[in-house]
């Protein structure tokens, strides 16, 4: 979609309500509902999607006006604030530009960051621009290395040559261009730290892989570039996670989509992706039992939770492993394979089973 | 003979220790006994000392008019006589007292009707009068003056007794006939004390107006020193239902108490006992305790050794008891809470929950509370706690109460109202608490602060809860009304900036779409003031919220 494209979209959504207003409507807004009700599992193309289930904003109503507003105003500095001029800017910034009392009351008009940002949520379900093609980005988030060479915004980046750090992964992929592509598969996990371990070890140049680690969740940016390399150089993607519930949730929103992102599924999922670990029967393998973490009330709820979501519901496989937590009591993390030995898990544990293939779907 | 025991293990030595110890321990006087122990007693400071002397005498004579069923009339007058003594009197309307009964009432330590029995009353839970004037006696040598009437047509009698600190007997310093003009019936008593006179806190104004809280259906008049006499207006006709003396139940009996009904029982054989020292047990109910226990139902109770007392008790807690009677309580009432909560508290909004009695440990007792919300209530302070126990206030310990603690545990702000992790809740809000029982468990002999007893702590946060509701309600009505205004009035407001926005947008002339959204603003308006009104109309500012709806039992939550 070009600029003028997403200028339109914009335009076309003021225009609308513009002309309810000369029809003399108290004028609304239509969105889909992005809350869990409205969240379904598509069994076919297998990710999350919205339904069908839409809400109504009016603006001559107390409930909704403000909010109605919020929206609006956010619609009109994105589009001539940022794609007028080609800029980006950060979510902060957004909040910055519309922050302001409403002249004669002392009403602000976002009181906080979270107002701002849920404005341009419910533009991208409106609008189906996504938050990138609005210019908008999110702080950047985790490291990335291997044996690849992109263009970005002009400037030519090697992986293989940024040292302890990594490249930093913005939240906005879409603008760069792959040049060269050295690897046999893309390594993803959930720590920092064990990233750092992998690239102190050069696990990327002995293995033909890159490595890419998240600080906490997978961001947009992470997921929509281990996207890219999934649909445009065919690599495959294995996941790192603890062996817990979370590292479970974490692999399934990588391959099937989240709750908040729903409506974004098509540009962000990756059905492909598969589970290295840790998995429970590791634990058995690897002697990791001493290093239990024993679970909690709120850990047994969440296998719950996430066993009966529909994704998960019918696999058989991971049915297994969240019988085997709760026979367990117990959780691991990833780093309790150090306990073998500091480079065990880049020189032993992760070799083997990516040779094996002992995947997790 | 414990004591021989505790002593030594054998021999004559001991025994003589014993004995000899037992004759020193004799001679402690009454007056040491009371020097050492006043802090039990409430007499701990002249200030607590004065307010003890008060509230001793006003129970009295609330029990003493709800006994007789009239509407209770109490004077109370503080008189200062130096910068340290005072005069209290205090006269009530109630039946009056037999002449012969009154030295011992009033001159002796722990006599009374209302020591051992199992009965609701509010004098059950101090020392007793006795003991304000043993303490008047002790600081000012003065004796205490009673008179009293129980006739119309006969003559008063009036007493000045001192109690004997050796032997806790009454000594009669002046006992003669007295006319007492315009009066048909009543007591009047007069005790000059060490004690110290301060508003505020802890007071005997705030104890006389709590009082009056909890018992609408009394007028009090009160001359403080160096003040005009105020009263405290009844505010209701209303006389509370008698409170039924009861039987003590098995469930509630402590092994101590049970051996020592066995020793005081006038029943011939132990199932007698059981039969007619207890109530809820029937001749069937007894037999089966006897059974459990393995004992011959026809054992004359006195015979009873101390291994086979255990016996009794534990086959007692293994046996299917019916609950005992509740009837024998006598709970304010939500009418008359809101009465009295609004006679002496100024506020927007009230409402009151008297829950159905339930039993702990075969003791019934009954929670009540009521709440007064807004007006000139100070909006940023912590919510002002009033607790009762049978209708007498408790002022002290508020920290280490079962009431208190429910209080805080209950979370106010599903009601609208603020509060942080562990504290009272914050706002324009009295909350009061009444534990209405023939037994409170009281933390300490100071009678102070209720025990936590679970179901004590559930059924208060079930009463709390039920309030919370009633308060929730009026506050989001009534905030709801007063924001929709506000909101319209922001419309206007709004209109610009959405106008601008839209501006931006499209290309479109600003002041036109402003022009547009101005006249569908008009025509939006009719409706949605008329939202307005409807949140006001279901407003009851002021209004006495007498929501009467008795708690169903079932509402566990």
């Amino acid at each position: 979609m070009s600029k003028e494209e997403q200028k339109k979209v914009l335009k076309d959504l003021g225009s609308k309500i513009v002309h309810q207003i000369k029809k003399g409507k108290n004028p609304e807004i239509v969105f889909p509902l992005r809350n869990l009700s409205n969240i379904v599992y598509d069994q076919k193309s297998k990710t999350l999607k919205l339904g069908n289930k839409t809400g109504t904003r009016s603006f001559f109503n107390v409930a909704h006006s403000k909010k109605f507003l919020q929206t609006i105003e956010v619609a009109s500095v994105i589009k001539d604030k940022l794609l007028e001029s080609g800029k980006h800017s950060s979510l902060r910034d957004v909040f910055y530009m519309v922050k302001k009392t409403i002249p004669g009351t002392k009403v602000n008009l976002v009181d906080d960051q979270t107002e701002s940002d849920k404005a341009i949520e419910d533009l991208e379900v409106m609008t189906s621009l996504s938050r990138e093609q609005m210019h908008v980005n999110a702080n950047k988030n985790g490291s990335i290395a291997g044996k690849v060479i992109i263009v970005d915004k002009g400037d030519t980046i090697d992986w293989s040559k940024l040292g302890s750090g990594g490249w930093a992964i913005p939240s906005n992929v879409e603008e760069i261009t792959f040049k060269n592509v050295d690897a046999k598969y893309v390594l993803y996990m959930e720590k920092a730290a064990v990233w750092e371990r992998l690239n102190e070890d050069k696990y990327w140049l002995k293995n033909d892989a890159i490595i890419i680690a998240s600080q906490g969740q997978t961001t947009r940016g992470i997921r929509r570039l281990l996207q890219r390399l999934y649909e445009e150089h065919h690599l495959p993607i294995y996941v790192l996670c603890d062996g817990d519930i979370y590292g479970a949730y974490i692999y399934s929103v990588i391959k099937y989509g989240s709750i908040a992102l729903a409506h974004a599924s098509e540009r962000l999922t990756i059905p492909g992706v598969k589970y290295v670990g840790i998995t429970m029967d590791d634990i058995e393998k690897y002697d990791l039992k001493k290093h239990f973490i024993t679970l909690d009330e709120k850990d047994y709820a969440r296998i719950k939770q996430v066993a009966a979501y529909d994704w998960f519901k019918d696999n058989k496989e991971w049915q297994r492993q969240f019988k085997m937590m709760k026979e367990f009591k117990a959780k691991v993390e990833i780093q309790a394979l150090s306990a073998r030995g500091i480079s065990f898990i880049s020189e032993e544990y992760l070799p083997q089973k990516i040779k094996n293939k002992e995947f997790l779907d | 003979m414990a004591q021989t025991t505790l002593l030594g293990s054998t021999g004559k030595k001991e025994r003589i220790t014993a004995e000899v110890l037992a004759e020193k321990q004799q001679s402690i006087s009454i007056s040491e006994f009371f020097t050492k122990n006043r802090h039990l007693l409430g007499f701990d400071n002249p200030r607590k000392a004065l307010l003890t002397t008060v509230r001793e005498a006003v129970d009295n004579a609330l029990d003493a008019c709800g006994e007789m069923k009239v509407l209770p009339e109490v004077r109370v007058i503080i008189d200062e006589i130096s910068t340290d003594k005072y005069k209290v009197t205090v006269e009530d309307n109630g039946p009056g007292i037999v002449r012969q009964q009154i030295p011992n009432i009033f001159a002796k330590l722990l006599y009374g009707s209302k020591f051992h029995r199992l009965r609701q009353s509010r004098g059950a839970q101090g020392i007793g009068i006795s003991a304000a004037a043993l303490y008047g006696q002790l600081t000012t040598g003065k004796p205490i003056k009673i008179i009293s009437k129980i006739d119309p047509k006969a003559k008063a009698h009036y007493y000045e007794l001192h109690l004997n600190t050796k032997t806790n007997e009454p000594e009669i310093m002046k006992d003669e006939e007295r006319e007492w003009e315009n009066k048909d019936h009543g007591t009047k008593l007069q005790i000059e004390l060490e004690g110290k006179y301060q508003q505020g806190k802890l007071s005997v104004d705030e104890f006389l107006q709590l009082t009056a809280i909890a018992n609408p259906e009394a007028s009090i008049i009160y001359k403080a020193p160096g003040a005009e006499a105020i009263e405290f207006a009844r505010a209701s006709q209303e006389i509370p239902k008698e409170t039924k003396e009861i039987q003590p139940h098995p469930y509630g009996v402590e092994l101590g108490t049970l051996m020592r009904m066995l020793k005081e029982s006038k029943a011939s054989s132990v199932q007698g006992f059981l039969q007619q020292d207890f109530c809820r047990v029937s001749a069937s109910v007894a037999k089966e305790i006897c059974e459990k226990a393995g004992i011959e139902e026809r054992t004359k109770p006195h015979a009873i050794a101390r291994e086979e007392v255990e016996k009794i008790f534990n086959a007692i807690k293994q046996t299917k008891i019916m609950a005992p009677p509740t009837d024998c309580l006598s709970p304010i009432g939500e009418e008359q809470l809101l009465k009295g909560l609004k006679k002496e508290i100024t506020a927007e909004f009230y409402a009151a929950v008297t829950r159905s009695p339930v039993v702990y440990r075969g003791f019934p007792f009954q929670i009540e509370c009521a709440i007064a919300f807004g007006g000139d209530l100070p909006k940023d302070e912590l919510a002002r706690v009033i607790r009762y126990a049978n209708k007498v206030p408790l002022q002290h310990q508020p920290g280490a109460c079962a009431l208190t603690r429910s209080i805080i545990q209950t979370a106010w702000k599903n009601y609208g109202i603020s509060q942080s992790k562990g504290t009272l809740p914050a706002g324009p809000l009295v909350i009061s608490v009444h534990i209405a029982s023939v037994w409170v468990p009281f933390t300490s002999e100071s009678k102070e602060a209720v025990a936590s007893y679970p179901d004590i702590i559930k059924e208060v946060r079930l009463a709390l809860q039920d309030t919370g509701r009633k308060l929730a309600l009026y506050i989001r009505k009534n905030i709801r009304a007063r924001e929709q205004q506000e909101r319209i009035g922001l419309f206007e407001k709004y209109i610009p900036e959405l106008a601008a926005s839209l501006a931006i947008l499209t290309g479109e002339k600003k002041s036109d779409i402003e022009e547009e959204l101005l006249k569908i603003l008009k025509k939006e308006l009719k409706g949605l003031l008329v939202e307005v009104k409807e949140a006001e109309k279901t407003e009851i500012i002021g209004e006495n919220v007498a929501y009467g709806e008795k708690q169903k039992e079932i509402d566990n939550e």
